[in-house]
């Protein structure tokens, strides 16, 4: 049935004498198969060599402290409205009187808690934060885990830590020296 | 044709008692009922089909669907129309852009809202890079299932640096996320645009490779040819649409008959096949590659100046930085994050060429924040229910190729 001027018949069922000998099918695929024998592999050998992932990757979230280490977050509850998975939760509270090198703004999340079983890691909690306090960091995966009281994250495992600051680098940055070639250039 | 076996009679095939009655052996006809699936390696997802046999030959099958249904369409009417993009990538999740593009063209059609067309591009590109990805499975995986697993190996390799491209635009490789209402949610980088040209100039040699390898193959013809016809007719009355059609004759193509995202801009072939067998539809796919390779290439060489994304503030999400400056920025940021945003009333349909075939999105929309009903036209679903009639008298071994010719994923039959 011909509907529009652009079909293009592809298929051709007869077989000529050439292809209907099985014999050199077979040579032709073993032929093949040696080629690669001796071309580069593709493999990366991956708890020793990590592949850079881009600088937009959707990994482990991570909750941002501000220049002097205080907490950005405040419990506004726009990431938990946002996640499709329902998986943030929070408990906010008041600053107390000596606490502003701890908490940027007078309010703060006192709990907050990711399900690491419902995340889907699609990066909107990302995208509604109104203070630029959750991210999916780009260079760090979660963890596998095994038991059912490891996958809801709380701030001990959210938190970034001082000595360990997460910055979203442009496209400059490199994750391990030995990054194969199909990857990022080095640009 | 359903014989009652008489154990005492002894008769039964293969025994070592021999038979009491005089004369050949009386072979008892009698039908063996096998379970293919529902967790079956060779089914490549969870459906469940219950073949009766003669032997080696499918008497009858029926199917049983349902095993990964996630309720999607009702989860959708509880959740703001951005959210919903996280579902559909979880349909046909070998070329889940597809499905985020035709559900956030979907939304766009019911707002009005016209997208620019760098973002349009983007969309074909990204589009295009999915089916490609989506028929290397089909075909790779049909190369499994014929005994050849080598091409379907090499392939996998260029499905990984798609899977590359779809880090640098969005993010994640396989549940992409990918767009916003109104346009993507960030321009190509330079890295992207790097990854997809050096994708363009290294995958003919790969796809060539495979070609040479598997279609004039006689080992592998031997196999597919006249395996699971289907006739252009009972097709078109199964309602078939994407390859699987085509490979019948009929070179019906949405991104031609009804072309959407700038698709009119683009030179490129329908391929169709002759009688609808499995290796028409395996030719089908391999040539689709090749066009939308032509498609990407166009994309690339014209990709347009100029906005990522639509003028539509109450849709699309205002820039960081203006939240923090601009009071409105900030009240729009709000709104559409919490799903305050009343669509208008009204309902749209609107399809996309998926990987599979015509990919429908039935849209209702009462004037809330959410879809009142939402309805997925699903092209596995339809091909599946034709799996019966294409593998009846066929053998078991036939069975198993003609399933994942027709490219069945159990994330979209189900949905």
């Amino acid at each position: 049935m011909q509907l529009t001027n652009r079909s293009k018949q592809v298929s051709n069922k007869e077989m000529t004498l050439a292809e209907k000998m099985y014999l050199p099918a077979i040579a032709q695929g073993l032929a093949i198969t040696i080629k690669h024998f001796f071309q580069k592999k593709p493999t990366i050998q991956y708890p020793e060599v990590k592949r850079y992932l881009g600088p937009i990757f959707r990994g482990h979230h991570v909750l941002k402290r501000d220049e002097e280490g205080r907490e950005r977050c405040t419990a506004c509850g726009l990431c938990s409205l946002a996640c499709p998975a329902e998986a943030i939760s929070m408990v906010a509270a008041e600053r107390k009187k000596g606490e502003e090198n701890l908490y940027r703004e007078e309010k703060y999340a006192a709990v907050y808690e990711i399900n690491m079983l419902r995340c889907i890691f699609c990066g909107l909690c990302e995208e509604a934060c109104p203070k630029q306090a959750v991210y999916l960091r780009h260079d760090r995966f979660v963890p596998v885990f095994t038991e059912r009281d490891q996958v809801i994250y709380g701030k001990d495992r959210l938190v970034e830590q001082l000595d360990d600051r997460y910055v979203r680098t442009g496209s400059e940055v490199r994750a391990t020296p030995t990054e194969p070639t199909l990857s990022r250039s080095a640009t | 044709m359903n014989t009652v076996l008489d154990i005492s009679n002894k008769n039964i095939p293969g025994s070592d008692v021999p038979a009491q009655s005089e004369g050949p052996i009386q072979y008892v006809n009698e039908l063996t009922t096998l379970n293919l699936g529902p967790t079956h390696p060779a089914t490549h997802g969870i459906f469940q089909n219950i073949l009766q046999m003669d032997g080696e030959k499918i008497v009858s099958a029926e199917q049983t669907v349902g095993y990964i249904h996630r309720a999607f369409e009702k989860i959708a009417e509880r959740r703001p129309f951005y959210q919903i993009t996280t579902l559909t990538d979880r349909m046909n999740y070998c070329s889940s852009p597809i499905n985020n593009m035709g559900w956030l063209m979907t939304v766009e059609k019911l707002l009005g809202i016209t997208v620019p067309k760098r973002a349009q591009y983007i969309r074909v590109i990204m589009m295009e890079l999915a089916r490609i990805a989506d028929h290397l499975i089909c075909n790779g995986i049909l190369g499994v299932d014929t005994g050849a697993f080598t091409g379907f190996l090499y392939l996998f390799q260029e499905r990984e640096n798609i899977y590359e491209i779809y880090e640098e635009v969005c993010g994640a490789r396989l549940t992409t996320n990918m767009g916003r209402i109104g346009g993507m949610e960030r321009d190509l980088s330079p890295e992207a645009i790097r990854k997809i040209r050096a994708f363009i100039k290294r995958f003919p040699a790969v796809m060539q490779e495979f070609e040479k390898m598997f279609n004039r193959n006689r080992i592998f013809m031997d196999r597919v040819v006249d395996v699971g016809p289907i006739s252009a007719e009972r097709a078109l009355s199964y309602g078939f649409t994407g390859p699987n059609l085509r490979a019948a004759g009929v070179d019906y193509d949405v991104r031609v008959m009804n072309p959407y995202s700038s698709y009119e801009d683009f030179e490129f072939d329908i391929p169709v096949g002759k009688s609808g067998d499995t290796y028409d539809r395996f030719m089908v796919r391999n040539e689709e590659i090749w066009q939308s390779l032509r498609i990407i290439e166009q994309a690339i060489e014209n990709l347009p100046e100029g906005s990522y994304y639509a003028d539509a503030p109450e849709y699309y999400l205002p820039p960081k930085q203006e939240v923090y400056k601009n009071m409105e920025a900030l009240i729009y940021h709000f709104k559409i994050i919490m799903g305050e945003i009343d669509a208008p009333a009204g309902e749209v349909y609107h399809a996309v060429e998926g990987g599979n075939g015509e990919l429908g999105f039935y849209l209702i929309s009462d004037g809330g924040r959410a879809p009142y009903r939402l309805h997925f036209r699903r092209p596995c679903f339809i091909y599946y229910q034709a799996f019966p009639e294409m593998c009846k008298g066929t053998t078991l071994s036939d069975a198993i190729v003609i399933m994942s010719s027709l490219n069945v994923i159990a994330g979209e039959l189900d949905a």
